[in-house]
């Protein structure tokens, strides 16, 4: 009989065990998902960062470029760099046949020209010397560099011929090839070709997008608050008001891009795939975000700051505007960053009112076509081109580098400035 | 010309509102009473100035373009255009009067663009006239207002609650806008699409109606077998139901470890970090399920000899279920803690271990908030759009295999969608349809959930 009881309470104990191991092993879990899942990111992307050049002997021949004897600024200008261009690439391989020719051509990127320009307007005497010009390689022998593109495939099955390899590692043995911080991928648009393609327009996107929606989400959102909380007798249409406001918070963010396609292109006739229109559509997504954070810290300050300022003298509308209010500031504040952090990272409605399109201009306002970037991400992420795997991942560094800084901004506003009523 | 007015508005307004607490100090300095606090005259006055011309610039705003339309358009009215035409004709007027005009001049446009130009000076005109008529009355009403020491501080409070009353109508008008903006195009997509054919038809081909001559009129019959929503509606199901496979279990169990078991420095510490998880966009995780998951089930299967497709709804749903861990695991989390002590310390005193606690006692308590978090998590799944666009397929396959790709109403919303959208043909309206759909889905089971945790939380207050 007792042998049965301690069989039972040592089974039990051991169930015990099992239960506590289930749910460390869940938080584990959880945990490893989010470890891979950044570690991934991180070792596919941090290569973005860097970015492949060929140093070329360029000689600025007058004769090639076309040019008189002394020329002015504005014939260095208008002058044609592409016969230039050409042949310094042929130099590399005097022997070369025409396809090979065209090889060598492709082993940098369609900017060489400009790259070859910008060189001599910077310092004009060049004409007739020589000089080693930084030249950015395609992104395919960009990949091969970094490693990332295995070389031992058979050649019909690779982007690079043998050719342009051989050729390449000569140069790497020459010391011609340099790795160097890829500050085009931060300060060009986005652009067909890899090695050129930068976040520039898409980040524009995203801020414009972002300050729209906050100018129109914060204010509006911050005014109902203080209706709700303050001033709405309680009645049925002030519970109509709440349900509708929390069931927007839970409606699917796809459906709030239908919203702006139904309502704000094809109703308002708002210019299309512009941050003016994406900044709107999330503005309405981010309001109920908003205004629930807002409604909380109103809710927070205690009853005893508005009973002593009606006690003094001061109206309901003066006791709201003068002390409930600002006492709630920063709740308000953090919970409106949070929500601008939702809508920095939203995808789907963007792509429903246009912001999909590819646009190579920087924008310069809302009223410009432009991407965002979580849009950006999912273009280059549908793109085949191996040199946009490693800028998927660095963009979405860009992306959640921001969304950890707002968060922690939100934070910081929170415990610095919050007062702590006890 | 129009933000010109506009920031004279605005300037006057302030402009005003140092008037008029000018005029209350110098009503003060009489050594009268005055009847509220000196800015609230300025505030008065400052409203009268600014609000009804604001009104009036707005309506303008709002109804000058369709006037113009309908005098430029009341020259061609008797001559037989279809309504298209009479667009195309008054872009014409419009481009051509900005003199960007490429096409061919006529000299009936010629006429229109004068009229145009013509027209739009006038409105301007007129409406610059009339706004500062209307300041400059309600100046000097607000004025004379003032001056005989009105009661001032009730209408602008008055005033300033309308405004609030009007900013907390922008949740009604969002959700209005949000019906308006599907049902239309929705009832066109029944007239020409049976409701029968879309909910129980097996077909879903929308990239078939695209081929179709616009200028021909709709025969309903080529659509059918087209828009049969069954497999998206399948798909949609069963990659929730794979993500709520992988959410149910981790999320629900970090919940209560949380909860019961974890000391306060784990909680601090894993709580947070878990819910890294739900703030990394979802395009992110698209990215990672496309890139990441879904070749490595591949390579998984093939080498256990299995038929994988990298585009699995398995991939898809697996990595959807990271995404909603998070969700179910803090929300249960908070479920579980509010149970009262009570109720745990009963069940010890009987002898019950831990476990036997939450499982028997704790975890039934708790129950009606878990189902509300779990619903809560499953309309998450539903309306997921870039997961499941970027790794699962597009093509509607109506399958049960997790192995094989499916698609679900939010990728098909995307993919017919995505790039120029005709309004008035039945794949745009489709999408529309699809997107009602989701709505009505999702909106019953938000107020589902909410109902059940509001209950729950009502019972332990």
């Amino acid at each position: 009989m007792n042998k049965n009881k301690e069989k039972l309470l040592n089974s039990r104990y051991r169930a015990e065990k099992r239960f506590q191991f289930y749910g460390k092993s869940a938080i584990f879990l959880a945990l490893l998902f989010l470890t891979i899942f950044i570690f991934k990111i991180f070792s596919t992307g941090y290569t973005a960062f860097q970015k492949t050049w060929l140093i070329v002997p360029v000689t600025f021949d007058a004769e090639t470029m076309y040019l008189d004897e002394n020329p002015s600024k504005e014939d260095l200008e208008d002058a044609d760099y592409f016969d230039l261009a050409l042949q310094t690439m042929f130099n590399l391989d005097k022997s070369a046949s025409e396809k090979q020719q065209n090889d060598l051509k492709r082993m940098v990127s369609y900017f060489f020209e400009r790259e070859i320009k910008r060189e001599l307007l910077n310092d004009p005497s060049l004409i007739g010397k020589t000089k080693d010009v930084y030249l950015t390689a395609s992104d395919d022998l960009d990949q091969v560099f970094k490693g990332n593109y295995p070389r031992d495939l058979p050649e019909d099955q690779r982007r690079v011929t043998d050719y342009q390899l051989k050729i390449f590692d000569q140069l790497v043995e020459q010391g011609r090839v340099e790795s160097k911080f890829n500050l085009s991928f931060f300060t060009y648009p986005d652009s067909r070709e890899a090695e050129l393609a930068g976040i520039a327009s898409s980040f524009m996107g995203s801020i414009f997008s972002i300050l729209v929606c906050l100018v129109i989400a914060f204010p509006v959102a911050v005014l109902a608050a203080i209706y709700l909380e303050e001033f709405a007798p309680k009645n049925r249409f002030t519970d109509f008001i709440e349900v509708n406001i929390n069931n927007l918070a839970a409606v699917p963010s796809i459906v709030f891009g239908l919203l702006g396609l139904g309502i704000l292109l094809a109703v308002f006739h708002l210019p299309r795939s512009t941050p003016l229109v994406g900044g709107i559509t999330l503005s309405l997504m981010t309001l109920p975000t908003i205004i629930i954070a807002c409604r909380a810290s109103l809710k927070a300050v205690p009853p005893s700051i508005r009973e002593a300022a009606l006690a003094m003298g001061a109206s309901k509308m003066q006791t709201t505007m003068h002390h409930t209010v600002p006492l709630s500031m920063p709740g308000t504040l953090s919970g409106t960053i949070i929500g601008l952090a939702q809508a920095l990272g939203e995808t789907a409605p963007l792509i429903l009112i246009g912001m999909v399109a590819f646009v190579n201009t920087i924008p310069g306002s809302p009223l410009d076509p432009a991407a965002s970037l979580p849009v950006q991400i999912y273009i280059w992420a549908e793109s085949a081109e191996r040199g946009f795997v490693e800028k998927v991942s660095a963009c979405i560094m860009v992306l959640l580098g921001f969304l950890i800084i707002m968060n922690l901004f939100a934070q910081i506003i929170r415990h610095k400035f919050e007062k702590k009523w006890s | 010309m129009n933000l010109v007015i506009f920031i004279f508005i605005v300037l006057l307004g302030f402009t005003s509102y140092y008037f008029g607490r000018k005029k209350a100090y110098s009503i003060q300095a009489t050594n009268t009473r005055l009847t509220a606090l000196p800015q609230f005259y300025g505030y008065y006055l400052a409203i009268w100035c600014a609000i009804p011309a604001f009104i009036i610039y707005s309506l303008w705003a709002i109804f000058e373009p369709s006037i113009v339309k309908l005098i430029i358009l009341s020259d061609y009215s008797n001559q037989g255009y279809l309504d298209d035409e009479l667009n195309l004709i008054y872009e014409k007027t419009k481009s051509l009067s900005r003199g960007q005009f490429s096409g061919e001049i006529t000299t009936y446009l010629e006429t229109s663009a004068e009229k145009y130009l013509n027209l739009r000076s006038i409105a301007q005109n007129s409406k610059v006239v009339l706004i500062l008529a209307i300041i400059i009355a309600s100046i000097v009403y607000g004025y004379k207002r003032i001056s005989s020491n009105n009661r001032t501080r009730e209408p602008v409070e008055k005033f300033l609650n309308a405004v609030l009353f009007t900013a907390s109508l922008a949740a009604i008008l969002t959700t209005i806008g949000i019906v308006f903006s599907l049902i239309f195009q929705t009832i066109d997509f029944f007239k020409v699409i049976p409701l029968f054919d879309f909910i129980f038809g097996t077909h879903w081909y929308p990239a078939k109606a695209f081929v179709r001559d616009a200028s021909e009129p709709l025969d309903p019959s080529m659509y059918s077998d087209t828009f049969g929503a069954v497999p998206i509606f399948a798909g949609t199901f069963f990659i929730a139901l794979i993500a709520m496979c992988v959410a149910i279990p981790i999320g629900l169990m970090s919940g209560i470890y949380l909860a019961e078991y974890a000391s306060t420095k784990v909680r601090q510490y894993a709580k947070p970090l878990i819910e890294i998880l739900a703030g990394i966009p979802t395009v992110v995780y698209g990215f990672f399920a496309a890139l990441t998951v879904g070749p490595f089930l591949k390579d998984i299967g093939t080498a256990m000899g299995l038929e994988v497709s990298a585009e699995s709804a398995l991939a898809a749903g697996g990595v959807m279920g990271i995404m909603i861990i998070p969700f179910i695991s803090s929300l249960s989390d908070d479920v579980i803690t509010s149970v009262p002590q009570s109720l745990r310390d009963g069940s010890y005193a009987m002898g019950a271990t831990k476990s036997e606690t939450i499982k028997k006692v704790i975890f039934p308590a708790a129950l009606p908030g878990i189902v509300g978090s779990i619903l809560l998590g499953v309309s998450r799944a539903v309306g997921e759009t870039m997961i499941v666009v970027m790794a699962s397929g597009l093509a509607a396959n109506l399958t049960f295999n997790p192995l094989e790709s499916t698609s679900t109403i939010t990728a098909q919303i995307v993919v017919i969608l995505i790039g120029d959208q005709a309004f008035g043909d039945p794949k745009t309206q489709a999408a529309f349809a699809l997107g009602m759909t989701l709505f009505l889905v999702t909106l019953s089971l938000n107020i589902f959930a909410l109902r059940v945790v509001k209950k729950y939380r009502e019972k332990y207050e």
